[in-house]
């Protein structure tokens, strides 16, 4: 990273010599965003803190290779379908997921655990069918996150790859057909920033892409993620169930082209 | 053709970024190389860091808490430029023919501090420097031993354990300390590994070596003195300090369950006072240990959040501890991590 900043620096500097214009050398280094929001957002319009998306993220993670975020998307505010993007500033790969909503999911409260390499902003970014952009920002102090070992005992890493769980909560409200699950994937999606912890040599990046949640036939979310999600990927989500018989049904992907399925049927009444 | 397109949305997006990442990660491991080179690999008797240092080393003031058996207690603190890392127990026992040492400090110059004290109380060889697991503050002293050219001994699973952390803790412990008081520091991974159980001899004295399964960390070791009956935990126990979770917190209180029948006639904690009786002083930390525990698996029972868990697990137990806001949200998420798989 550092190298990179120091060459658009220079690029800054040679810039500013030829324009003749003043060197604003701090901004650039500091923020990242503005090339995020040119390479990932095509630098279109953003409103900013409009109350559609909120983000709920520590000041100051408690271990920052397992940051947990809760992103709430206002629906009255928004047309469905729409896609929700997490960033982080400051990580080697700052988009840490993309999810796509469906016709299943219902009032969107989505949580999941994200790694943070440095102290940085945090985004979600919600784009809505009508095509407006809207984000909400977070600063977290965190650092480390990347490089941090996936699991604090080395030999469950790989016994356990590939377990996955559903648990399903009460809903709360009784009229509400909203309901809230929790997916538990058992992988220790490598960032390609650990050590292998027997040959000393860097773990290439191995990690959970694609994440697919239906109800029935109906997509609740589709998820694209990377690096930046924490070992053993977590994700809390809420759904529209339409009555008993319902089921849902998980498929995963990872690098490996490794194809993780489950389906659970969906629960009546409280979490098991 | 899905993996490439993932590939290229969730990577730096940019070719440069990529390689620019690349790069940092090739430069990162270089400086890794270095920084991991042997004790072994030394040429000449004196090492570049002992060089450096200044010729007046303060000894590290210790309690003889057993015949031959020395410790130095630690402050109850966070890593400081203040207190250059002096914060854990260090310990060492003479036997008839030779010292070990026990922990070594979070920097050179504590390193170099316990080695004065020892040299006020004996000239005979240091022949062992064990550790007791792999936080820094209980082996970035290592390197003031190297002259001695004793083995360095821990875990079996010790030296992975550090070769992934490795980077991580320099670089914090760097920051932390400051550039005087971490002056001088590396890592120097150990040269021979306990399995399961070993013995050295230190003449008419011998150490019981025992890798133990993953509790505080994955790589704790115990130390047992025949001659004395001392039983040295590590960060197995922390007394005072509020214990810190870096392992398994089902695993950490099944090995107390065990070690509680083992017959001591004194403990020396990883954290707190230099001597203890056995096995009441392992009461506390089981309480705290078990409160959390249940606490979690019972908001994991009732569907709550690891945010709203870390926030208020453990809240009990404080007036008991010390550094108590500093770890025991931490300990809670780990909690969290590990038993929601239950």
């Amino acid at each position: 990273m550092t190298e990179l900043i120091a060459r658009r620096s220079v690029l800054y500097l040679v810039g500013a010599v030829i324009t003749g214009l003043p060197v604003t050398l701090a901004r650039a280094e500091d923020d990242p965003w503005p090339g995020l929001h040119q390479d990932v957002f095509r630098n279109r319009p953003i409103s900013e803190e409009d109350g559609l998306v909120t983000l709920e993220a520590p000041v100051r993670a408690e271990d920052a290779a397992l940051v947990p975020l809760t992103v709430k998307i206002d629906r009255d505010k928004a047309s469905a379908p729409l896609t929700l993007t997490l960033l982080i500033d400051k990580n080697p790969a700052p988009v840490a997921a993309t999810f796509f909503f469906g016709e299943g999911s219902g009032e969107i409260v989505l949580s999941t655990r994200v790694r943070i390499d440095a102290y940085s902003n945090v985004r979600a970014v919600v784009e809505t069918s009508a095509g407006t952009l809207h984000m909400t920002t977070r600063y977290v102090k965190a650092s480390g996150g990347c490089s941090a070992p996936a699991q604090k005992d080395a030999e469950l890493a790989d016994a356990e790859l590939g377990q996955m769980q559903l648990r399903q909560f009460d809903g709360g409200l009784p009229a509400s057909t909203s309901r809230e699950a929790q997916l538990m994937i058992r992988h220790p999606n490598y960032s390609g920033m650990q050590m292998n912890q027997l040959t000393g040599y860097y773990i290439p990046a191995k990690f959970i892409t694609d994440v697919e949640v239906k109800r029935g036939d109906a997509l609740v979310f589709r998820m694209e993620g990377g690096i930046s999600l924490s070992a053993d990927p977590n994700i809390r989500f809420t759904f529209r169930t339409t009555g008993p018989g319902d089921v849902l049904t998980v498929a995963a992907k990872d690098t490996d082209g490794r194809v993780l399925r489950g389906s659970w049927p969906v629960k009546s009444g409280k979490e098991s | 053709m899905l993996q490439k397109r993932m590939t290229a949305t969730l990577l730096p997006s940019r070719p440069d970024l990529r390689a620019s990442l690349r790069r940092y990660l090739r430069v990162v491991f270089g400086m890794l190389c270095l920084t991991l080179a042997l004790p072994g690999g030394e040429s000449g008797p004196v090492s570049p860091a002992a060089a450096q240092t200044t010729p007046v080393v303060l000894p590290l003031s210790v309690t003889e808490i057993a015949p031959g058996v020395f410790v130095h207690q630690g402050a109850y603190a966070l890593f400081a430029p203040s207190n250059r890392g002096d914060i854990a127990n260090l310990s060492f026992v003479i036997g008839r023919d030779a010292v070990a040492v026990i922990d070594t400090g979070g920097s050179l110059a504590i390193g170099q501090a316990l080695r004065a004290a020892i040299r006020t109380v004996t000239d005979k060889p240091i022949r062992y420097v064990i550790n007791t697991h792999m936080h820094p503050d209980h082996l970035f002293g290592n390197a003031a031993f190297v002259d001695d050219r004793p083995e360095f001994i821990g875990h079996h699973k010790l030296a992975r354990a550090l070769a992934a952390r490795a980077e991580r803790y320099l670089a914090l412990n760097a920051q932390w300390l400051g550039p005087d008081a971490f002056a001088g520091t590396r890592l120097i991974v150990p040269t021979r590994s306990v399995e399961n159980r070993s013995v050295i001899d230190l003449g008419e004295r011998e150490l019981i070596l025992e890798a133990q399964p993953t509790a505080h960390t994955d790589n704790d070791l115990t130390i047992q003195d025949t001659a004395s009956g001392t039983l040295f935990l590590g960060d197995l126990l922390f007394m005072r300090h509020v214990p810190v979770l870096d392992g398994s917190i089902r695993g950490w209180l099944a090995l107390i369950s065990r070690l509680e029948q083992v017959a001591a006639a004194r403990v020396v904690p990883g954290h707190g006072p230099p001597v203890a009786a056995w096995p009441e002083a392992v009461q506390p930390q089981k309480q705290y240990l078990q409160r959390i525990s249940s606490d979690v698996r019972r908001m994991i029972k009732e569907g709550r959040s690891i945010t709203e868990a870390a926030a208020t697990v453990g809240l009990s137990e404080k007036e008991a501890w010390l550094l108590f806001d500093e770890f025991n949200a931490r300990n809670v998420t780990a909690a969290f991590a590990e038993l929601e798989w239950e």
